[in-house]
């Protein structure tokens, strides 16, 4: 078996607030090979977010407590320091982030940005970076990119940025890539394109991907594998045509069924998973989803374990004991 | 700013619970509190003071008069022995609890006395002058933020043009006009003279200081979408305005209110230094400094007193406005996250 | 925009209620006749806007205004002498609050979880609570004072010494005035850039410089204060086109810099009409001068302003 890319044990991201301990993330396991794309589903406050800013190291708080191994290429990524991270960060694993409209400085060219990016890990000469710049907006298909370089942020559009600041992360060949819920800020017609072009660099580079999104449509455009996380913890994990034609967890399967598909027949009103989104603060004993789930029953109130196949596929539910998985 | 924050569950306690928490836990806002009352308490003890402890009518002036120290009795304006012997000399500091705790001013007035009878003169403007300025300025710019773009605009260009003047310089030239004659208009008569001058022109110099920051306010909340619900629900204009406007205008004007009392302090008694704010027989510690500099290198106190109250006071009033406005900052919470 | 200001300007003296503009131009103990004389120079008996079209021609455009309490003396030379003072004064000054503005300003924020930022803090505070002319009142007690014979013997006189008579003279005479007006400056900026910045600081292209491996000193230099600088200019702007206009007149006066603040005042203290007509509308004009130039560094500060 390939050395996973990277590799993910226990990860467990809490918050001291004056309200008690908040658990963002609990306990996430989770791994990813060379080549393949991740899509990590789930709503706001799911942890999703979280927990791969706490890969990246880019937590900041003071309050945060963060527990568990990140294996990246062998080697665990939370027991390395903020310099050894910078060096990793940008060059080995790159992040783009939701809002292209806030995400580079103003006051910066485009040139500028994805200069720095390349100074900041190697020795090139501001020539040459300006025309790995040029190349590199190109192969984004961005038009005119000679000219563009030069411009500021504020002359692109949100399509246009977001193609850019994909590019400037690709600019040093990152092994793995993690998109922020990279197209939730764009229009539908261009959150085609920002996916196509994905996909076009993931088997130009043979990056790894991680998307992250509360999409289904993005999902299902993109991975080849999916994660799906609720009030933290990781709920269900499989491959995304398993996912979509049998989803073990219930909420997987609420999640599929308030999506309206082609391929099933019209109802009147799509399906909604009933009640609120768990409070982090305030969990419900056993299964977190409990509260809202049709199937739920007396030994919800213990957690459940994540029941998997050999390859790590499969879902947190005690449903899942009591038959085969198909 | 991205969607991802945690679900904290955060909404349960008020808004203005929460700033008060905030604000009570800040060390700034005990300091500064306990700073502004003793400050406050010394001035209002001013009476007092001069009845049990100074026994000098401290507006009188008292060339010829004596006072016992260490069972001695000296004049209390004496002959100069320094330089060419020529004038007279008060006496200093005697640092005893007693008449002349700081020493005389050039007229033989108890300095600790005028002291703190002039410091609720500064105090008293500071504060009235500030609260001028905050109603009119929160008057004005809710007007000019929610009504129509004539009205907006009018406003906006006096505002403009007000402003466009130092404010010293136009604080300097209206005191000097109105000083000597008074001010008369409609209803409206301050008498040459009166505290109520001071206290009117430095509380109107001020308003488009605050009232520009809160039609800016204003101006966005228009836009807000709870704003939007309740016009389109049919509310009056002044039900929003009362309703949804004001409620999150007081916030930012809260945090005005130290700023802008120290800001009056500082500028009156710069007005009076120059001799164009408070008027004698009144005092206030502008006008003790002035009083002093004659007094400058031979009796330093009668100059240095009064500034070093001005300093203490106006650190405790902008420490408390940092207090406050962080304790009103909602993201200052969320500060610190990834 | 200057005309409103002129129109103000004009109302406040010559058309406030219970004043008389001619009593008031023509000086103390004038005489009947000299009042006439006032009157008919200054229309005074003619209607408002003609008195105000007429003094404006007399100030602009004949600039032959005198001042009837300097037995005559011309109003816009005294003007022009006074200007070197003054702006070798703030020039000087706003090089220090800057330099310190900035440093400090940066540093506080950058240091926010050390014992640093409350120390700049308070060195910030201290700075706005301190009244300018008081400072500047004990600042020459003790170098015109008390140390005077010893520390700072080599203090000249309270004045300003024309750079072309004396280069040396005039930095040694500017140089108590320089920190006394900076210091309340200072206070200001460095508050309001670690406020700046620190808010800065959240933004969301900090995040992607982090993603981009880039450390915290050259995030805090190179993006967050570079940022900053977009409110810092446009403050200072403000600031520095009200001081060269005058409004450096309380420490003019305590160091006996003949400057335009101290003509200004001077001015208003006679009630010299004339004069403070002009040294007025001169302030006046130099903030709108200020906010113009403002608005183009801008510009170049902030390319998303810029136009096409």
């Amino acid at each position: 078996m390939a050395e996973k890319l990277l590799e993910v044990k226990n990860l467990c991201v809490s918050f001291k607030t004056r309200k008690g301990i908040v658990r963002a993330v609990n306990n996430l396991s989770f791994s990813i090979n060379h080549g393949e794309v991740l899509g990590i589903v789930g709503e706001s406050g799911s942890g999703k977010s979280v927990s791969m800013s706490a890969v990246m190291g880019l937590i900041k708080d003071e309050n945060a407590e963060i527990t568990g191994e990140v294996f990246f290429n062998g080697e665990d990524l939370l027991k390395k320091s903020d310099e050894e991270l910078r060096a990793i960060r940008g060059k080995d694993i790159a992040m783009v982030f939701q809002d292209p409209m806030t995400a580079l400085t103003p006051v910066y060219t485009i040139g500028w940005h994805i200069r720095e990016q390349l100074q900041l890990h190697s020795d090139i000469s501001d020539k040459a970076a300006r025309e790995r710049a040029i190349e590199l907006l190109e192969e984004v298909g961005i038009p005119d990119p000679a000219k563009r370089v030069d411009q500021y942020p504020h002359e692109f559009s949100g399509g246009m940025r977001q193609r850019a600041i994909i590019a400037m992360a690709l600019s040093l060949n990152p092994k793995l890539l993690i998109a922020d819920e990279p197209t939730t800020a764009l229009d539908v017609t261009i959150q085609a394109q920002i996916l196509d072009l994905l996909e076009r660099l993931r088997k130009t580079y043979n990056s790894s991907i991680i998307i992250i999104t509360h999409d289904m449509g993005v999902v299902s455009e993109l991975s080849s594998e999916v994660l799906v996380m609720y009030a933290g913890r990781m709920v269900e994990r499989s491959t995304k045509s398993s996912l979509f034609a049998n989803p073990q967890h219930p909420y997987t399967k609420g999640l599929m069924n308030s999506v309206p598909r082609v391929d099933r027949a019209r109802t009147s009103r799509l399906e909604t998973i009933s009640g609120q989104p768990a409070s982090l603060l305030n969990l419900p004993s056993g299964c977190a989803f409990r509260t809202r789930c049709p199937s739920a029953h007396v030994a919800c109130t213990e957690q459940p374990a994540f029941i998997s196949d050999s390859n790590g596929y499969g879902a947190a539910c005690f449903l899942l004991t009591q038959g085969a998985r198909s | 700013m991205t969607t991802h924050e945690p679900a904290f569950d955060l909404s349960s306690e008020s808004p203005s619970k929460i700033a008060f928490r905030t604000l009570v836990r800040d060390r700034r806002s005990w300091v500064a509190s306990t700073m502004l009352i003793i400050v406050v308490a010394l001035t209002l003890s001013a009476p007092l003071y001069a009845s049990l402890i100074s026994k000098t009518d401290p507006f009188v002036s008292t060339i010829n008069g004596t006072v016992v120290l260490d069972g001695v009795e000296v004049q209390v304006l004496q002959q100069s022995t320094e330089g060419l012997k020529l004038g007279v000399n008060p006496i200093g500091p005697t640092w005893k609890i007693g008449p002349y705790f700081l020493g005389a001013d050039n007229q033989g007035r108890d300095v600790a006395a005028r002291l703190l009878y002039g410091g609720t003169n500064t105090l008293l403007i500071g504060f009235a002058a500030a609260a001028l300025t905050l109603i009119i300025a929160t008057l004005v710019g809710v007007i000019a933020g929610y009504s129509g773009k004539i009205i907006d605009s009018v406003i906006s260009r006096i505002l403009d043009v007000i402003w466009a003047f130092p404010v010293y310089l136009l604080s300097i030239s209206l005191s000097v006009v109105l000083l000597t004659s008074g001010f008369k208009w409609g209803p409206i008569s301050l008498e040459a003279g009166s505290l109520y001058l001071p206290i009117f022109i430095i509380g109107l110099v001020y308003v488009p200081y605050v009232a520009r920051p809160i039609r800016g306010q204003v101006l966005a909340l228009r836009e807000r979408e709870f704003v939007k619900a309740a016009i389109g629900g049919g509310a009056k204009n002044s039900t929003i305005i009362f309703r949804e406007i004001l409620p999150n205008v007081i916030p930012s004007v809260l945090v005005f209110i130290p700023l802008m009392v120290s800001l009056a302090m500082l500028t009156e008694s710069a007005l009076s230094f120059l001799s164009i704010g408070v008027q004698a027989p009144d005092a206030s510690w502008g006008t003790i400094i002035k009083d002093g500099l004659g007094l400058l290198y031979t009796r330093p106190i009668v100059a240095l007193a009064p500034g070093l109250f001005i300093v203490i006071t106006a650190v405790a009033l902008n420490l408390l406005g940092d207090a406050v406005r962080d304790a009103l900052d909602p993201k200052a919470r969320l500060r610190g996250a990834f | 925009m200057l005309v409103s200001i002129s129109i103000l300007v004009f109302l406040i003296f010559f058309a406030t209620p219970g004043v008389d503009p001619a009593a008031r131009i023509a000086g103390r103990n004038a005489d009947q006749l000299t009042l006439q004389q006032v009157r008919a120079t200054f229309d005074l008996d003619k209607p408002i806007h003609i008195r105000y079209v007429s003094m404006m021609k007399h100030l602009f455009i004949d600039r032959d205004l005198t001042s009837y309490v300097n037995r005559g003396a011309e109003v816009w030379p005294q003007l022009t002498q006074a200007i070197p003072a003054t702006l070798s004064l703030v020039f000087g000054a706003a090089l220090i609050w800057l330099v310190l503005g900035l440093a400090l300003g940066i540093t506080a924020a950058g240091a926010r979880k050390s014992w640093i930022d409350p120390a700049i803090g308070i060195i910030g505070i201290v700075g706005v609570s301190l009244p300018v002319y008081w400072l500047g009142e004990v600042v020459n007690l003790i170098t015109q004072g008390r140390l005077h014979a010893t520390l700072f013997r080599w203090v000249p006189p309270l004045g300003y010494v024309p750079f072309t008579q004396s280069p040396s003279g005039w930095f040694l005479a500017l140089l108590f005035p320089w920190l006394t007006l900076s210091i309340l400056y200072a206070g200001i900026y460095i508050r309001v850039i670690r406020s700046e910045i620190v808010g800065l600081m959240q933004e969301d292209y900090i995040k992607t410089e982090r993603a981009k491996g880039a450390g915290e000193k050259r995030i805090l230099i190179k993006h967050a204060s570079r940022m900053s600088l977009i409110t810092v200019v446009s403050l200072f702007g403000l600031d520095f086109g009200a001081l060269v206009g005058g409004s450096a007149l309380l420490t003019e006066v305590v160091f006996g810099i003949q400057g335009v603040g101290r003509l200004t005042f001077t001015a208003l203290q006679n009630f010299d009409l004339p004069l403070i007509m002009a040294t007025v509308m001169y302030a006046a004009f130099f903030i709108v001068i200020a906010n113009a130039i403002v608005d183009l560094v801008y510009a170049w500060i902030d390319p998303r302003v810029r136009r096409g």
